[in-house]
């Protein structure tokens, strides 16, 4: 049986091309890089704050909260896109991305955005810090649950293994581990730089479930999480099969991707795409 | 000083259920009352330094106070990154707490020596470095670490030192020197793993005929400007000593503040070298090499103010 409403889905399809406008018109604006990062996590982010955390964006600090971190915190402008999305702040705070004097970093900081919950930038945090946010859940029996996004190519930071390791040992069964698997990092394809396979045994004999989902399908990723903890009493990762740079179909899958500002002709071509929901 | 830290700990965490210890899988025959008696605000993270700080960060950002306890060069170096972004950045209560300072670890070599930590930690915004000179003065700092809910990095000495206040410190501050002994001709600037020594110097140097004010800066940072500032225009010399590496640490900590100055008295820096270890020993073999015992600072205190006093 299917978990999310053909109605549901529509609004997520919506949402997610209204984000994906978003973070391109972020990334354009300011002439950054970085977009196909945020690109190919947007349909996870969209499925995530609109459908799965339980958060009040009127108050970010509430403490039963679900946690998100964006361990991957270059992607900034889709976690940005999605805080917006579920109504943290107004969307025309967008226009402050990268702007001087603007709250709005590359790099998300917990310190100037309500919503972020952990200032990341440095790959190899995130889940380290939701491992602590998790342990404290865990020890308090309070029922919120911890997810945390990572990169692929962060997988190659000894911290987030010495992270994995610790959340298998301690049984953290509230702790959501969402991989962005686009297959691509900085400077190369993850297959010639640092080959991560076999991804789910690795994580399966650190002691966590393990599901693969196609990250780009809403119903799939709901699904995923509805099943959580995929083993009892152990913490969840999820290796979402994306495509870097998804939906801007000039980058997609290619390492460009990663540092490549959009053209004034590549946001015509974006706002083109997304029009139909595109009313701001 | 260890043990002073762990006992503090103990009792403010029986009264304080925020209150949490961390280790990264060190602590023998020092930890294990915090373990035993408070075993839901204990953590063994395991030998992985930076996964320890980012859960510390993590469990500070869920309301606790967390101690995150290691060896000096692991807890500071290892992880420097994760003290910075988790830690400092989000302006959170966690003590890095390290043991060892300076040369504690003497025959364990220069992997476990702490010469240049003073100097990394003291540039990390937010964060407060502290130095206690004795176990009456860890469990002070203890307790002002847990009020000011802030970063800080505590850094204690290995174990079995002395006392040098009389008695317990009832005025201790974060960032307030306590002056010890007033005097007119230096000012002795010290802490941390060299109170003792300083203290031992001064009435050396008495007995020498040279008045020395003590000053026990146990805070480097926030520095006590004011009673820099004030040994300053009162003393004809300023001496700093610290169990450190001249770089960075105590001295230069006191140079930022003299240089600001128009003119001022000579300031003699008393430090270990710019250098690791060249062979093995204990630590005070180290600090009989590196002139960093009572007689060697006197000795160099003396000479230093004879040549001021010529002029």
């Amino acid at each position: 049986m299917a978990i999310l409403s053909a109605a549901t889905l529509r609004e997520l399809q919506k949402t997610s091309d209204q984000m994906r406008l978003d973070a391109i018109t972020m990334v354009h604006r300011s002439k950054s890089a970085h977009l196909g990062s945020a690109l190919s996590m947007i349909d996870l982010l969209a499925v995530l704050y609109c459908h799965f955390l339980t958060v009040d964006p009127k108050n970010p600090k509430w403490p039963d909260r679900d946690r998100f971190i964006l361990s991957k915190g270059h992607g900034g402008s889709g976690l940005y896109a999605a805080l917006a999305a579920r109504g943290f702040f107004d969307r025309s705070v967008l226009e402050e991305y990268g702007r001087d004097g603007g709250r709005l970093a590359v790099h998300p900081s917990a310190m100037l955005v309500p919503g972020v919950e952990a200032s990341t930038g440095s790959l190899g945090h995130g889940l380290p810090v939701g491992v602590g946010m998790a342990l404290a859940g865990q020890r308090d029996k309070k029922d919120y649950k911890t997810v945390v996004m990572v990169s692929d190519g962060e997988c190659d930071e000894g911290s987030t293994w010495e992270a994995i390791l610790a959340a298998g040992n301690w049984r953290l069964s509230n702790l959501i581990c969402i991989v962005d698997y686009n297959k691509i990092q900085s400077f190369g394809r993850v297959d010639e730089v640092m080959p991560l396979e076999p991804f789910a045994d690795k994580w399966k004999a650190f002691g966590w479930g393990t599901e693969e989902v196609d990250g780009h399908d809403h119903e799939a990723i709901a699904a995923a999480l509805s099943r959580i903890p995929f083993v009892k009493d152990r913490p969840s990762v999820i290796i979402a099969h994306t495509v870097k740079g998804k939906g801007a179909k000039w980058m997609e899958d290619t390492v460009a991707s990663h540092y490549q500002s959009p053209t004034d002709a590549n946001l015509a071509q974006a706002q083109k795409d997304f029009s139909c929901s595109s009313d701001a | 000083m260890r043990k002073a830290f762990v006992s503090t700990l103990v009792a403010l965490g029986k009264l304080d259920p925020r209150i949490m210890l961390v280790t990264g899988d060190l602590g023998f025959n020092a930890l294990e009352e915090f373990r035993d008696t408070l075993p839901h605000q204990y953590l063994n993270a395991g030998v992985a330094e930076q996964n320890m700080l980012g859960v510390a960060a993590g469990r500070a950002l869920s309301g606790r106070i967390v101690f995150a306890y290691s060896i000096i060069p692991f807890v500071t170096y290892r992880c420097f990154e994760h003290v910075r972004d988790d830690v400092s950045y989000h302006n959170l209560p966690v003590c890095m707490v390290g043991v060892g300072g300076g040369y504690g670890y003497g025959i364990l070599g220069s992997t476990h020596h702490s010469l240049e930590d003073v100097a990394i930690m003291r540039t990390l915004p937010n964060t407060a470095v502290i130095c206690p000179g004795d176990p009456l003065e860890v469990a002070a700092a203890v307790s002002a670490i847990i009020a000011a809910g802030t970063p800080a990095y505590l850094r204690l000495g290995k174990a079995g030192e002395p006392n040098v206040h009389a008695g317990p410190l009832t005025n201790f501050a974060i960032g307030k020197g306590i002056v010890l002994q007033d005097g007119t001709d230096v000012a002795l600037i010290t802490g941390g793993t060299m109170l003792e020594t300083g203290r031992d110097a001064a009435k050396m140097l008495a007995e020498k005929g040279i008045s020395v004010r003590l000053i026990d800066l146990h805070t480097v940072k926030p520095l006590d400007r004011a009673l820099v500032l004030k040994a300053a225009t009162e003393t004809k010399l300023i001496v700093t000593l610290e169990e450190h590496g001249p770089i960075g640490g105590l001295g230069g900590a006191v140079a930022e503040v003299l240089s600001q100055l128009p003119s001022h008295a000579r300031h003699l820096t008393l430090s270990a070298p710019d250098a690791f270890a060249g062979d093995i020993g204990s630590q005070n073999y180290f600090r009989r090499k590196e002139g960093l015992t009572a007689a060697g600072v006197t000795e160099a205190i003396r000479q230093a103010f004879s040549a001021s006093e010529r002029g």
